[in-house]
């Protein structure tokens, strides 16, 4: 079939500037006019994005050796404490981390601070050692100063997100944002038609190894993310109906943008950080050209009740009601809310598109890919595993 | 003309019967939208004035007389448009619709007259961008 490209085609086409690059808006919206097989032959790359709160993130760092030098034990920056069971110099700063001070302020601030260039005030101690005598250090550093920075982010880019309520008769306030009493509103996170894996939903594309837009720069997925789940019921335009394959990712803090990335706080929740990340797919195939021209009316997600201590589903619905800002739930007019930020995952999809469009930026064929079949186990305690 | 604002009343003024002069002297629609008003406590009210621009000022004029302070709603809220990401969060408590997604754009559009002062934006908002000068 003469409508099959391959990764070294594409990249061809890429370098010579000859390459057709959309997004996966724009994709969607010339499907109204143009059949698979065509954009098969027309498109090569269509880019994809999210900005949203992503808090199984966080970053690696190296402040380098003093003199004398530190096995440092217990840090802390800007009063964050930071994992520092690594080496003597070696450190994570994990997103949801809190300040001994400030519980909303967090490793996901001290992670934008370092992006944006900011002096962070570095406290350490160790208890002294022949190799390490020294015990304590107080001083600032920024991302010049130290070796590498690099985020490293444990589960990012959910493939879907299940929607929020309450049907309680308190107000609650959750990681899924303000839920009012009584069903008030529904809250969802995701970019939709433009989500990175909602776009290659077989993950035929997207592997470790893909090289993508993280936070400005250009960054890797390196393995599946945790909490990867192959499990879940699809609809039938193949896209799950909740949650599903999630992506491990890695890139150079010291080259991101402070425009791509925000430090969060969510009332009586804590810390977070929305994280901008964009995947161009390749159109290798008209099977491609498919996925990426489904639409928020053919993609569906579940809608959980925060209200109750197990948030059983509720309702399916598809993210076109959802984007209407209004669904009827119950025979009740609910309001709807975004948590993600479509404006800023658009301008994201399109930076990545611009990239591709001026040749700097080329397709990676995944070295190896993501698992077809893991499903994510319950955590029990030892009281239920004797019963 | 339609305009809402924020009044602040010393205590002293709290048992003047200020909504009846009002209407009854200037003409004036006038809409509670919001009262925190005790005995000897400092009050505040969130009214919706309707009537023609004269009457308007003239009304502005007299509470000013009595000691109360007036405030256009836009003057007391304070938002920090310019650090929005437009993610939406604050738009799923705002039931008097000042703040809305524009389903076009993807924007955060905020119209501070349309505000009732609920304030659930300032816990909705994870970037803490609001706040108000109405205690």
């Amino acid at each position: 079939m003469r409508n099959k490209k391959t990764y070294e085609e594409i990249n061809e086409k890429i370098k010579k500037g000859e390459a057709v690059v959309l997004t996966a808006e724009e994709v969607t919206v010339m499907a109204k006019e143009m059949t698979v097989a065509e954009i098969a032959r027309e498109v090569d790359v269509v880019t994809t994005a999210t900005f949203g709160p992503m808090c199984s993130s966080g970053a690696f760092i190296n402040f380098g050796h003093s003199e004398p030098p530190i096995r440092m034990e217990k840090i802390t920056l800007n009063d964050v404490p930071v994992f520092s069971g690594l080496a003597a110099v070696d450190a994570y700063i994990g997103a949801t981390e809190v300040s001994t001070y400030d519980e909303k302020y967090g490793g996901a601030h001290i992670i934008e601070e370092l992006i944006a260039g900011k002096d962070v005030l570095l406290k350490a101690w160790g208890k002294g050692t022949d190799c390490y005598p020294r015990q304590q250090i107080e001083t600032h550093i920024n991302k010049d100063t130290v070796n590498e920075i690099f985020m490293f982010n444990p589960r990012n880019s959910y493939q879907n997100y299940g929607a929020a309520c309450n049907s309680s008769k308190k107000i609650k306030f959750t990681y899924m944002g303000v839920l009012l009493p009584n069903l008030g509103n529904i809250t969802y996170s995701t970019s939709g038609e433009l989500s990175p894996l909602i776009n290659d939903p077989e993950l035929r594309t997207i592997g470790i190894g893909t090289k993508i837009f993280l936070c400005g720069a250009e960054g890797y997925v390196i393995w599946n993310g945790t909490q990867f789940n192959t499990g879940v019921q699809k609809n039938n335009f193949g896209i799950p109906y909740k949650g599903g394959a999630t992506l491990s990712v890695i890139g150079d803090l010291k080259k991101m943008s402070e425009n791509f990335i925000k430090a969060v706080y969510y009332e009586n929740y804590g810390v977070s950080l929305f994280v901008g990340i964009g995947i161009p797919i390749p159109i290798l195939d008209e099977d491609m050209a498919n996925f990426v021209t489904i639409s928020n009316n053919k993609i569906h997600t579940t809608i959980f009740d925060y209200g109750l201590y197990d948030k059983p589903e509720i309702a399916k619905v598809t993210y076109a009601e959802l984007k209407t800002g209004k669904i009827k739930l119950f025979n009740k007019e609910v309001r709807t809310a975004p948590l993600s930020s479509l404006k800023k995952a658009r301008e994201i999809a399109e930076t990545l598109k611009n990239w591709i469009l001026s040749g700097d930026f080329t397709l990676t064929k995944p070295v190896s890919a993501l698992p077809d079949n893991i499903k994510i186990n319950k955590l029990k305690s030892d009281e239920e595993i004797l019963e | 003309m339609k305009k809402r604002y924020i009044l602040t009343f010393p205590p002293k003024i709290v048992e003047v019967p200020l909504i009846y002069h009002l209407i009854k002297n200037y003409d004036v629609k006038i809409n509670i939208l919001k009262a925190d008003v005790a005995p000897d406590e400092e009050g505040h009210l969130l009214i919706e004035m309707e009537g023609d621009n004269k009457n308007i000022n003239k009304s502005i004029d007299y509470i000013n007389k009595l000691e109360v302070i007036i405030k256009p709603i836009e003057n007391t809220i304070r938002f920090e448009q310019s650090k929005c990401i437009h993610c939406g969060a604050c738009t799923a408590v705002c039931f008097a619709e000042a703040l809305a997604i524009n389903p076009n754009s993807w924007e955060l559009i905020f119209e501070p007259e349309k505000c009732v002062v609920c304030k659930l934006c300032i816990k909705a908002c994870p970037l803490k961008l609001f706040d108000f000068n109405f205690e």
